[in-house]
């Protein structure tokens, strides 16, 4: 590992992207995730690579398929708004099987909303991000060290389960400054005999196609991909879970909301109360091991979001029943307080005492 | 010894096409096929298909092929382009792809003088949805969703894609042509052949649009269709060449921008 540099959230995915290997860029500005189109702008064609601002964000994530179609690492950022737009080409690059990563340095909504940070993308990310049966694997990271680490591992994934990936970010992670330890430049590039990048009269042609017109032809196809998804469920779920081995009451947060929900942790454990965090990092495929590893002990879940409460739901089909699951969070760009978040514990510790 | 002087092309794969009798998709086909086996650019050619009729043009040709969603194939042939600049990227598209909802791509693409080759058949009406009015519909043209004749108080008017797209500093070929005749034919691909040439030298963004038929939704046999073509069509879409850099003695875009005094920069000289 190199020595920590100090680094915006934004900065650092641009530029562990670059040593990833990614080699075009295709961005539209908004706001909270300027820097990093702007740093992309900067760097990349000094090292060859291309850059390029596109008319819109429809257009940029079609460059983005088209791109990554021959086999590029190719890469497109956007915040919530923007990524309604990407929508579409998301699904069709669901639907052709097209890697490439999006980040998604999200702020508060629906509609143009604000430029505060908030987490109410997660319907749309690990739900519907376009049409169509699919899904795309969605990175949650909580610091910029994170940040830098998931978009490395975002083409890598993307490249190996030939799926979209999206690192799901928020303002307040995206613009906020913390020393991090870039990764290695990649060097090999991972074969993809399947990319449509001129045939060459050496082998047969290939077509980048989401068209299946036969009923069966497009279901069969479907069938494949969810055999793929088993297959991404099993292997990529990821958590941190803290403090959690005799936790009675567990916290679920992701990203900006799981460094709020960690102080809260501290201050509770340190009255007393057996509270722990579990950090989902995957929140497609969502963790559901990591809670079923806990479920049995605990006596309550509180999820803790900055929204109105989009991944409860999945809190609760891991649970499945067996235990309460509360919510506590702020939408609109409110990112809750530890001391917030400590109540809410504190008045499930007191519920709990009741029984 | 007899020598073999006409023959399917090997650009073409040997299939039966999808299109409805008297279309003039075939024929289109059938010319960029000659032209990339005249060429000899298949191993390196990338087509992007769109959707509409001929979205099944990745089934015809023998290049690598993409298909691409409504009206976004510039966008698509940018990503190809730019990072396999020493690949020939073709889009063909029809009118509500690329001067309806695909607009904003198609303006942009030219307007940046992407390196790509843009075809694009013209036949005033949405082929494949079944008849419904197009942006290149024209005034009183009786459609599915104008019953009455298309009113210009009412949908406006029908844009003329080449001469719009002629203005932009980006484009170094926009030709109009159409398939209707012999002598048409051969233009129609000197044309085409011209705007792959321009984006070989890398002169810059080439289109070539087609005046075409649509005997099945017109609801005419394809001799009626093509006459009804010249008859309403050609007056309000002449055929001819509306930019052409090389004609006008520049090697490239960027030339005529400069020698224009076009190309007016702010800030640092680049370092």
């Amino acid at each position: 590992m190199s020595e920590k540099v100090l680094m915006k959230g934004n900065e650092a995915i641009a530029e562990a992207a670059l040593r990833a290997g990614c080699q075009c860029f295709f961005g539209y500005p908004i706001t909270p995730q300027t820097e990093l189109a702007a740093y992309m702008s900067k760097r990349m064609p000094k090292l060859g690579r291309v850059y390029l601002q596109a008319e819109s964000e429809i257009a940029a994530i079609n460059m983005v398929y088209g791109a990554a179609g021959t086999g590029a690492r190719a890469m497109t950022s956007s915040s919530s708004p923007g990524i309604s737009l990407k929508s579409e080409g998301i699904s069709y690059m669901a639907g052709a099987d097209l890697p490439g990563v999006i980040v998604n340095i999200t702020r508060g909504g629906p509609g143009l909303g604000g430029i505060q940070p908030a987490q109410s993308d997660y319907w749309q990310a690990t739900r519907a991000a376009g049409h169509g049966d699919f899904h795309m694997i969605v990175l949650a990271p909580s610091t910029v060290q994170e940040m830098a680490d998931e978009v490395y591992n975002a083409f890598e994934i993307a490249d190996r389960y030939r799926t979209p990936v999206m690192i799901l970010g928020d303002g307040m992670l995206g613009q906020m400054m913390e020393p991090v330890s870039l990764p290695q430049e990649k060097t090999e590039k991972t074969d993809k005999p399947w990319a449509a990048d001129g045939h060459r009269n050496k082998r047969k042609k290939n077509v980048i196609n989401s068209l299946f017109l036969k009923t069966q032809e497009l279901e069969d196809k479907n069938i494949e991909r969810f055999e793929r998804y088993e297959i991404i469920k099993e292997n990529e779920q990821r958590a941190e879970m803290y403090v959690t081995d005799d936790a009675e009451i567990i916290i679920v947060a992701f990203g900006a909301s799981a460094r709020v929900a960690r102080s809260a942790v501290d201050r509770a454990r340190s009255v007393g109360i057996k509270v722990g965090l579990i950090r989902p990092i995957t929140l497609w495929p969502y963790p559901t091991k990591a809670i079923e590893s806990v479920v049995d002990r605990a006596k309550k879940f509180l999820v803790v979001e900055m929204n109105m409460g989009q991944m409860v739901d999945d809190v609760r089909l891991s649970v499945a029943g067996r235990k309460a699951v509360d919510f506590f969070g702020h939408t609109g760009g409110i990112i809750p307080t530890p001391t917030e978040v400590f109540e809410q514990i504190e008045r499930i510790a007191v519920e709990k005492g009741d029984e | 010894m007899s020598e073999i002087i006409f023959k399917r092309p090997d650009a073409l794969e040997d299939t039966v096409f999808s299109y409805c009798p008297g279309c003039t998709h075939g024929i289109s086909h059938r010319l960029i096929a000659e032209i990339i086996d005249e060429l000899g650019i298949e191993g390196t050619t990338i087509g992007v298909a769109p959707v509409g009729c001929s979205v099944m043009a990745c089934d015809f040709f023998t290049c690598d092929m993409f298909e691409a969603a409504h009206g976004r194939a510039p966008a698509v042939a940018t990503g190809i382009k730019r990072v396999n600049p020493d690949n020939v990227v073709f889009a063909y598209q029809g009118d509500g792809d690329l001067a309806s909802i695909g607009m904003a791509e198609t303006v942009h693409a030219a307007t940046r003088g992407e390196n790509i080759t843009v075809i694009f058949i013209n036949n005033a009406i949405y082929g494949m949805t079944g008849g419904q009015m197009a942006p290149t519909s024209l005034p009183g043209q009786v459609t599915q969703t104008s019953p009455f004749g298309r009113d210009v108080m009412q949908a406006g008017y029908p844009i003329r894609v080449v001469e719009l797209l002629s203005e932009l500093d980006g484009v170094a070929l926009a030709q109009r042509v159409t398939l209707d005749t012999p002598k048409h034919v051969h233009e129609a691909k000197r044309a085409i052949k011209k705007a792959f040439e321009y984006q070989i030298a890398g002169v810059g963004y080439s289109i070539v649009e087609i005046v075409s038929t649509c005997p099945t939704n017109w609801g005419l046999s394809p001799q009626d269709a093509f006459q009804w073509m010249r008859d309403n069509m050609l007056p309000y879409y002449p055929l001819g060449v509306y930019r052409d850099v090389k004609a006008e003695g520049f090697d490239n875009i960027h030339d005529r921008a400069a020698d224009k005094r076009e190309r007016l920069s702010c800030g640092k000289d680049e370092k």
